[in-house]
């Protein structure tokens, strides 16, 4: 009895795979691409301990211990000044579209109770529809009633700076105030799963043609090459809508997330999205030469979005590069839509800041996939 | 405009990248004409049909199809053209009816679903509606690419290859619905490797290397070629290459239990074959197929 395996048999096999490897650019460009990428966002990008996050002070006081504890604040790192809206109810607005992480209330009698020792409140209040990225600044803040003040405490009044802290600061989370993760993550994921599979379908839908040969058939009727594209688009767009209303079903009787906006505008927003992320796929489809290809471009596009759009990993926590880069992407903007509409109740005001980018984003892929689709086959 | 032309097309030229896949073709093809296009693979068939139809843009030249440019018309053409790919291009996880259907709807055809029964009903599809076009033979593959390419009534055919890999009978059944298609006042353009359907056509077109080397009918092609051919009544595999050595002999056919044996010269060639004994030939017709080997031996691959 012989050896099974032959060792130039193996070999011819090994060499056949490489060759074919080398034929596949995409592939190949993919295989070195995919774990650079991950290395750059992960080791630059993602930091799951922001800092300087957006704050927003009302100093009714105006004294220096006021001014110290501000002072104290900027100190920690987490927080980072802005200058603040002419009122506290604009601030809640800014707070509403997210431009405002935290905002500070200090009362106007603040330092007149805090030196006769009566312990006075300040108010700070928290975006905490993302917990993960609010926490840390929270955790911060804790134990700064202990410490801010301590080097103006002096003289008669150093008896305040021992013993239980001076002041309190009264933390209220908005938009989700029990801090449930799930109800950050569960809109979150709608929009990953969205982005995952629009652009995988249409990016395979017309690849397969060219695959199996048919497009030239296509290309030899009388069809419009917008009719094709969009002819493609429309049937997942419904297919879109059914995991949106299978996500959002789950997500309020399993998670019991609430929606706190209006639905329809919600869907409205879902429809922009899905949109968007097919305009992508079709796009994929005009440049990839097999299914294979398509598929690995999701993945291409799926990993920044997942990593750099604020799902996984607290969009104020990564450098300004990373965060530009994730502006350009459209699951950035519809998670700040969603977010907005479902824990903030946000209305169109609200919402539309983050709803231009989509369209604007869309047209461009559009345009892109447009140019490139193929007429004849040249 | 050329009126009485299905095709006219003068200097048609198309490279890919270096390579120029055909070159300088002019073409005539008259109304209800059946026209053969032959040449070897890869010597710019499909190319040139793909640039009739507009699938592909031609780099030189002009010309028209259907009386639409070729350039710029490409929209028009498509209406009134039926193509028929070389590789079958329908959807394969479709049924019959479903592929059939789908094309309908992309021409607006008025009544629909009759025309799909129709179509189906005329190439015997009727009883396979459902079946699903990836599980049919290739035959009948072709039959389907055939009743689509015919759905929306064209006024051309242009079919590349289309009965490569198709058994006899089915070759057959499908040429006499050509010739019953070109009866009704439709023109065809048909590219093909077999003889004796080059044989079918009105008229013949033979290129090679992306350069039209010959056109006439096959009659014509077959007088100009020049060549006589003889039948060797002898089977031995010894006199094979005895024949190949004759003065004037340019091709030598082994065919079952005879040798066809072709030239320009008849006179030398009888004489050589007296010369060799005992055999016992006949001069026969000479077929089209002698008639594109000399073609073909006459030009150099460039790529060679």
């Amino acid at each position: 009895m012989t050896f099974p395996l032959a060792w130039h048999r193996l070999w011819a096999i090994v060499l056949k795979e490489f060759v074919q490897m080398r034929r596949d650019r995409i592939t190949f460009a993919m295989m070195v691409g995919v774990p650079l990428m991950q290395l750059v966002l992960f080791g630059y990008a993602i930091n799951t301990d922001p800092k300087r996050l957006p704050t927003m002070v009302f100093d009714a006081d105006q004294s220096p211990y006021s001014r110290s504890f501000v002072a104290s604040l900027e100190n920690s790192g987490y927080f980072d000044m802005l200058t603040p809206s002419p009122t506290v109810a604009a601030a809640r607005e800014a707070m509403a579209i997210g431009d405002v992480q935290f905002i500070v209330s200090i009362p106007p009698d603040f330092s007149r109770q805090l030196v006769r020792g009566e312990k006075p409140a300040l108010l700070l209040e928290a975006d905490a529809s993302d917990p993960a990225a609010t926490g840390n600044a929270l955790a911060a803040l804790a134990s700064l009633n202990q410490s801010a003040l301590q080097h103006d405490l002096t003289g008669p009044l150093a008896k305040l700076a021992s013993g239980s802290p001076p002041f309190e600061a009264r933390i209220q989370r908005n938009y989700n105030p029990e801090g449930i993760t799930q109800y950050n993550i569960v809109p979150g994921l709608m929009g990953t799963i969205l982005t995952m599979t629009m652009i995988m379908m249409t990016g395979m839908a017309m690849t397969r043609e060219l695959e199996r040969g048919t497009l030239e058939n296509l290309l030899a009727f009388p069809v419009h090459p917008l009719e094709v594209m969009i002819g493609k688009i429309l049937p997942y767009i419904i297919v879109g809508y059914i995991q949106v209303a299978v996500i959002l079903t789950t997500a309020h009787f399993l998670f019991q997330v609430p929606i706190a906006g209006s639905l329809p505008m919600l869907m409205a927003c879902v429809l922009i999205f899905l949109a968007a992320n097919l305009t992508v796929g079709m796009m994929f489809s005009t440049i990839a030469k097999s299914q294979m290809q398509a598929m690995q471009m999701t993945f291409f596009f799926f990993l920044p979005s997942m990593l750099l759009s604020g799902f996984m990993f607290p969009f104020r926590g990564m450098p300004q590069w990373a965060q530009i880069v994730g502006s350009g992407l459209p699951l950035t903007h519809f998670l700040r839509i969603v977010r907005g509409i479902m824990l903030k109740g946000n209305g169109w005001v609200e919402t539309w800041p983050n709803v231009w980018p989509l369209l604007v984003f869309m047209s461009v892929v559009l345009l892109i996939g447009f140019k490139r689709y193929r007429r004849t086959l040249d | 405009m050329s009126i009485g032309y299905a095709i006219d097309v003068r200097g048609l030229s198309k490279s890919f990248g270096s390579k120029r896949v055909v070159n300088e073709l002019s073409l005539r093809v008259e109304e209800g004409e059946i026209y053969g296009f032959l040449g070897p693979n890869g010597s710019g068939k499909t190319t040139s049909i793909r640039m009739l139809c507009g699938l592909l843009t031609p780099d030189e030249g002009s010309g028209t199809c259907l009386g639409f440019d070729v350039r710029t018309q490409s929209a028009e053409i498509k209406k009134q053209v039926g193509y028929m790919t070389q590789r079958f291009s329908f959807y394969e996880d479709m049924s019959i009816r479903e592929n059939l259907d789908f094309v309908a709807r992309l021409y607006a055809m008025p009544d629909r679903k009759q025309a799909v029964e129709a179509s189906m009903e005329g190439l015997g599809l009727a009883d396979r509606a459902q079946q699903l076009a990836g599980a049919l033979s290739g035959g009948w593959k072709q039959r389907l690419a055939l009743a689509a390419c015919m759905l929306h009534r064209p006024r051309l055919l242009l079919l590349d290859e289309p009965t490569a890999g198709v058994d006899p009978k089915a070759r057959r059944d499908f040429w006499d619905e050509i010739h019953r298609l070109a009866g009704q006042g439709i023109s065809v353009l048909v590219s093909t490797h077999y003889m004796d359907e080059a044989a079918r056509c009105h008229r013949l077109a033979y290129i090679a290397y992306g350069n039209l080397l010959a056109s006439g009918t096959p009659d014509e092609l077959i007088a100009d070629s020049g060549l006589t051919t003889f039948a060797v009544q002898d089977d031995s595999p010894a006199l094979a290459d005895q024949l190949r050595k004759l003065p004037g002999v340019e091709q030598v056919v082994a065919m079952g239990t005879l040798y066809s044996v072709s030239g320009q010269d008849g006179e030398l060639i009888s004489q050589g074959l007296t010369g060799l004994g005992n055999l016992r030939f006949a001069q026969i017709d000479t077929g089209l197929e002698q008639v594109f080997i000399r073609l073909m031996d006459k030009v150099e691959d460039p790529a060679q």
